[in-house]
């Protein structure tokens, strides 16, 4: 069965016709050409996929399109605003925070909702919060300083 | 593409009564909360349904209330918010601790109170995709003949691997359930059965709405052995609970998950310093762990280790847990 399903996508208003059985890792990737998410086991145990759901971090493979009616999706492609990287972003790069970056849209996905949240998590807090988030090339030190890095580029701004 | 999951329609009530309407009209039908579970196994290929009915949007599912008697969680509280409520973190410690130590942050973010509890069983050759179980002539709980952890057994072994549920029978806790057949309250003990292909009492259509933990001034912890630090279901978990009788005297109380198709319940002598070595008080607790769970073949990690350590474990915790 299909379904009329409303929502925001990356801060813009989207409609689709969607069936009750598509996972929202496929409506983005395959309705939307999101490809940013990524499918890394594809069955809710690795974090590849997570996108932002109402600002929270949400398992995109294991979540069900007809379920996010009306809610606000983010996606890492939404990230960078005119052009210019989010902090994130920007500090993954700097810091090598990404080696082969299958892990990278998920990680900094979740890392977004921590710092919207607390833009001075100590690095326990760090750890905690992308402890759902799998990394098999960088050993996540790098990915941690970068979370950190992130961390002082928004609160120098702010 | 992911592989699809079945054809079923999403249907999601707004209320109580509208969920059991639906379950009524559509005796194929699932209840889904946050479906970290359930999603998994569909896409796993080992449930049928034609009818999803996701609870999520039931206001009243939601709430968590502390009055004089106890405390009370709405079955669609999640992980996350368990997690961060400091008065249960302070009052009913292994609770708290048991709701963190569930899967990974992703997934407390929409995982639930009630979707724990009744977390499907799990085994080795039960928890693989549809070509891995169809090539090994499925399994008895779900298309097969025998159980391939205990084959010239009669049942199915698949282990309960909740982290919530023994941290609650510490406390004695009890469950609201409705359904076609009315309300009921019953202690959360007997939600379970020993037996991995049908191990929850609930009724055809049944919801549980609630949880009830009584008022208690017990001291308690949760741990659990596993392989990884985070999204790793217990090898075994183990609550104990610890209540001063008198100067001398305390009271341990111990449940335990991943052991059993069930989580089980151990009842211990109480500890009377005067007259018992603590030492050879723990050493005995150990051993009567060890009697009573039963681990099988349901993980890469051997049942033995699982026995030993669990035991060892809870005698740890309690001894950590006297004042
Ligand atoms: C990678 C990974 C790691 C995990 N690690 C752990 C772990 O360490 N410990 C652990 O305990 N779990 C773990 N889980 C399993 C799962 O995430 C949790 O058990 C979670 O609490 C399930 O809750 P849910 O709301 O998502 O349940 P759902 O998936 O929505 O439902 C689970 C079951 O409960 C039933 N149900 C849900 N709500 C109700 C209700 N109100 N009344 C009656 N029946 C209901 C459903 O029909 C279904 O059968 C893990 C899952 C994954 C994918
Ligand atoms: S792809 Fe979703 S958790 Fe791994
Ligand atoms: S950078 Fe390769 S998985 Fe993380």
């Amino acid at each position: 069965m299909k379904r009329i399903i409303s929502l925001r996508l990356n801060g813009k208003p989207v409609e689709d016709a969607v069936s009750d059985n598509t996972l929202l890792i496929d409506y983005l990737r395959d309705n939307h050409q999101l490809t940013g998410a990524k499918k890394g086991c594809d069955g809710g145990e690795c974090g590849a996929c997570s996108v932002l759901v109402n600002g929270r971090p949400r398992l995109s493979c294991i979540t069900l399109t007809a379920s996010c009616q009306g809610n606000d999706i983010e996606t890492i492609e939404g990230q960078a605003k005119n052009g210019i990287l989010s902090a994130l972003q920007r500090a993954f790069h700097e810091n090598l925070g990404a080696q082969c970056g299958f892990c990278t849209p998920g990680m900094i996905m979740v890392a977004e909702s921590l710092l919207r949240r607390n833009v001075n998590p100590d690095e326990n807090e760090i750890r905690q919060v992308l402890g759902g988030n799998l990394c098999r090339c960088t050993g996540y030190v790098k990915i941690i300083k970068s979370v950190r890095a992130a961390a002082r580029m928004m609160e120098t701004v702010s | 593409m992911s592989e699809l999951l079945p054809e079923f329609e999403f249907v999601r009530p707004k209320t109580i009564e509208e969920a059991l309407e639906v379950f009524k009209a559509k005796p194929q039908s699932r209840f889904c909360a946050g479906g970290t579970d359930l999603v998994v196994n569909m896409r796993r290929g080992f449930v049928d349904l034609e009818t999803l009915i996701d609870l999520t949007s039931i206001p009243g599912l939601k709430n968590i209330d502390f009055d004089q008697g106890g405390l009370h969680i709405g079955a669609g509280v999640t992980l996350r918010t368990l997690t961060e409520n400091s008065q249960i973190a302070t009052i009913f410690p292994a609770v708290a601790q048991a709701a963190g130590s569930i899967a990974g942050p992703n997934h407390r973010e929409t995982a639930t109170a009630a979707g724990n509890l009744c977390l499907d069983t799990r085994c080795l050759y039960l928890n693989q995709s549809h070509w891995w179980r169809k090539s090994n002539d499925y399994c008895l709980k779900y298309k097969g003949d025998i159980c391939h952890v205990a084959p010239k057994g009669n049942r199915c072994r698949a282990a309960f691997s909740g982290d919530l549920a023994p941290a609650l029978l510490v406390y004695d806790a009890q469950v609201d359930l409705i359904g076609p057949e009315g309300s009921r309250r019953i202690p959360l003990k007997a939600l379970y059965k020993e037996d991995g292909a049908d191990h929850l009492s609930l009724r055809t259509g049944e919801l549980l709405i609630s949880i009830f933990v009584p008022s208690n001034q017990a001291r308690s912890a949760y741990e659990k052995i596993r392989v990884r630090g985070a999204i790793d279901f217990p090898l075994a978990g183990v609550a104990v609970s610890c209540e001063d009788i008198d100067e001398v005297t305390y009271r341990f109380k111990l449940a335990i998950t991943g052991t059993n198709s069930m989580p089980i319940v151990i009842d211990v002598p109480d500890l009377t310093i005067e007259n018992t070595d603590p030492d050879a008080y723990f050493q005995a607790m150990g051993k009567l762990i060890q009697k009573a769970v039963s681990p099988q073949r349901t993980t890469t990690i051997a049942p033995h280790y699982r026995r030993l350590s669990i035991a060892a474990l809870a005698a740890r915790i309690a001894r950590g847990l006297l004042l």
